[in-house]
């Protein structure tokens, strides 16, 4: 019965970033989640006004990798949404959010997508290179950089 | 108007005294200038510390120029508003980002049209002179290229496929 509702097929994602350009560049990818539910998770509470109204916004402490007691904070705080929306697909354009978010998700069998920053033209990002071996898919934006490394190429933000 | 912006991250004053500089024998512009926390007091810019996204993107649509970091979110923000943007790549050695990254995206990003890299002080300032009242690119479109949008999509989609049978068309 419930493969005849549309809704209960809808895929749910986790989208995250963290703010500034990881967060414009989720923002460009909007279009590849119509058809699905879509939970946003950044950190800064004034994106909001960026997400349509039928999508959920969650707000996570920022941090640095330098900061390990807000790191942590931001970590459970992750693992708790990742655990009350048991998303399908965890999606993250970077950087420390996404890293646990995708590491979380898999854990309770999400597929995982880390889009690597465009801003990383020569080398995949830390945060890339540590989440690969947990991730479902790597993309670079740069097409010389996913060959030299082995992720995948499919196209850019810009 | 000119925006001079450090992103949302961290100041960037050896920025922000260029700009108070040029604003110093330029009193006929107006600049706004959003500077982060930071101790710098510059003497001739409006300044903002940070501010939500929308007012951030209004002023990079209202300016002549945007004058900021080699990040991509002002340098997304102003291809899509269409606003020339000179921007100056922090460095590494002096800890103003981890490292010498934002070399490589201005780099790799100078071909576009509006964007404008100054790899040092001097130079920005002599861009300063040479930029403001400059024409306007195209904006580019508001989404990413329809091969990573199809790409993800996809990937996204993929769950369904998986989990439900197909029903015949």
């Amino acid at each position: 019965m419930s493969r005849l509702t549309t809704r209960n097929t809808r895929p749910r994602i986790l989208a995250v970033a963290s703010g500034g350009g990881h967060w414009v560049q989720l923002m460009r990818l909007r279009p590849a989640f119509e058809d699905a539910d879509v939970t946003y998770v950044t950190v800064q509470a004034t994106s909001k006004e960026d997400v349509p109204e039928t999508s959920t916004f969650l707000v996570v402490p920022d941090a640095t990798r330098w900061d390990r007691f807000r790191l942590v904070r931001m970590a459970l705080r992750l693992f708790w949404i990742v655990l009350r929306s048991r998303p399908d697909v965890v999606i993250s354009t970077g950087a420390a959010p996404g890293y646990f978010a995708l590491r979380f998700g898999r854990w309770l069998g999400a597929r995982t997508m880390w889009i690597d920053s465009i801003a990383n033209a020569e080398e995949l990002s830390m945060s890339a290179t540590r989440i690969r071996p947990h991730a479902t898919m790597v993309l670079s934006q740069w097409e010389d950089v996913a060959e030299r490394t082995g992720v995948e190429y499919h196209g850019a933000v810009l | 108007m000119i925006f001079a912006t450090t992103g949302s991250q961290m100041p960037f004053d050896r920025l922000i005294r260029v700009v108070d500089e040029w604003a110093a024998t330029h009193p006929e512009k107006k600049i706004v200038a959003q500077i982060g926390v930071t101790d710098l007091v510059p003497a001739n810019l409006e300044t903002r510390t940070t501010m939500p996204p929308s007012e951030f993107a209004q002023l990079v649509a209202d300016a002549e120029l945007v004058v900021g970091h080699a990040g991509m979110g002002t340098i997304l923000t102003a291809f899509r508003h269409g606003t020339p943007v000179l921007v100056l790549p922090r460095r590494g050695d002096l800890q103003e980002t981890r490292n010498d990254h934002q070399f490589a995206t201005a780099r790799r990003l100078a071909d576009r049209p509006g964007l404008h890299v100054a790899l040092d002080e001097a130079s920005l300032l002599a861009a300063l002179d040479r930029l403001s009242g400059c024409d306007r690119p195209e904006p580019i479109p508001p989404h990413a290229s329809d091969e990573l949008i199809d790409f993800i999509r996809g990937f996204v989609q993929g769950h369904r496929e998986g989990s439900t049978p197909n029903t015949p068309s």
